[in-house]
């Protein structure tokens, strides 16, 4: 078999499906369709959301980073970096996910376990695409044009080669994993 | 904490309610390469939003005012592998949901209960506000918790290790102001 699969083929619409039932499962396991728990995080309550992504990046990363080294991935795939884009952006959107509860794909699992505020939420974020996409030339012109560095990686702006981030990274998600993990044996003693 | 949940940790049943939450990473960091490897397409879920987006101004307004608009002009909304994705999740999450006994038709959640009181309005006007404001900074950041803080993270993407922190702050500061006082019930 030949990959990649074009993902716009039937195929690929079977793959996606099937990729797609999986990472519903895993946000509501990881009971990350709940807004205490993610709203629990922002309030250091509950390190659940953390713990998740943390891991996700570093064994995704571990593996996306092998997979390109022995030629499996052609190219990556980063966003432009616009940098005030980037910061107005993801203060609203951090804001945003604590007064709604959820970001966009945990929102949608949300919604297929039933939360009702969940679903008003996703009409409130069709809303959000609508302003978005009529301000866009405004924004364009006036924010994303700011501090423009484009798609580059970590690597390229540190001069400090993948492989030393892929030691490190894991290095500082461990450690921050044992002091969450102190921290809640502390609390429970 | 009352919402310490009661669900085992310590196994991988689908009748759990949850389980452990570094399993669960170890899943999607997987899940990640086979997205990389069999089509190509890192996971992401906020630009797929907007197309919904578009396809409401389409129903409303005609497919002229999404083929002119500047922003889907570009990426014209087109049903496809994201699509799929998306539907699936929620098919996905419902299968979970059903066989561990979480499904509920929520309208007020605890925590905020506790602080912003009993009043459904409420909820749902501060949820429809901030899944506006949660969608426009997605795009105007080019991407969401998973298209920027999980796959483009894990790319070592300088756009997603901006967004990364710079969410939570926005994030903490937020829930400190919106659970700071309880509500008197």
């Amino acid at each position: 078999m030949n990959l990649p699969i074009p993902k716009d083929s039937t195929g690929g619409l079977v793959i996606s499906a099937l990729f797609g039932i999986i990472f519903g499962v895993l946000l509501n396991k990881g009971r990350v369709s709940d807004y205490n728990v993610i709203v629990n995080q922002f309030r250091f309550k509950d390190f659940t959301v953390l713990k998740i992504m943390l891991t996700a990046i570093i064994v995704g990363g571990l593996g996306v980073f092998a997979m390109k080294g022995f030629g499996w991935i052609e190219a990556y795939q980063v966003e432009d970096a616009n940098v005030l884009g980037l910061v107005i952006g993801s203060l609203i959107f951090g804001v945003g996910m604590v007064l709604y509860g959820y970001c966009p794909g945990t929102a949608v699992a949300a919604i297929a376990t039933g939360r009702l505020h969940a679903m008003v939420g996703f009409l409130g974020m069709l809303l959000g695409g609508i302003v978005y996409a009529f301000s866009y030339p405004w924004l364009k012109a006036n924010i994303l044009s700011i501090g423009q560095l484009g798609k580059v990686r970590l690597d390229e702006v540190t001069g400090l080669p993948s492989i030393v981030w892929w030691v490190i990274l894991p290095v500082v998600a461990l450690f921050t994993f044992r002091f969450i993990e102190r921290k809640a044996t502390a609390a429970k003693a | 904490m009352k919402t310490e949940s009661n669900a085992s940790t310590s196994g991988l049943s689908l009748s759990q309610k949850g389980w452990n939450p570094y399993i669960v990473g170890i899943g999607i960091g997987v899940l990640s390469w086979l997205a990389f490897l069999v089509v190509n397409k890192p996971i992401g879920m906020s630009t797929e939003i907007s197309k919904f987006s578009g396809w409401v101004v389409e129903l409303f307004a005609g497919k002229e005012a999404v083929t002119n608009n500047a922003y889907w002009g570009s990426k014209a909304p087109a049903f496809g592998y994201s699509t799929v994705f998306l539907l699936f999740t929620a098919v996905g999450a419902f299968l979970s949901a059903k066989l561990g006994k979480d499904i509920s038709f929520e309208k007020v959640p605890e925590v905020w209960e506790q602080y912003q009181g009993p009043s459904v309005a409420k909820r749902m006007i501060a949820a429809f506000f901030g899944g506006a404001i949660l969608l426009f900074g997605a795009r105007l950041a080019g991407g969401c918790t998973s298209g920027h803080g999980i796959s483009g993270t894990m790319q070592l993407a300088l756009s997603s290790w901006i967004f990364f922190p710079v969410m939570f702050i926005g994030g903490i500061v937020a829930a400190r102001l919106l659970f700071r006082k309880k509500a008197n019930a």
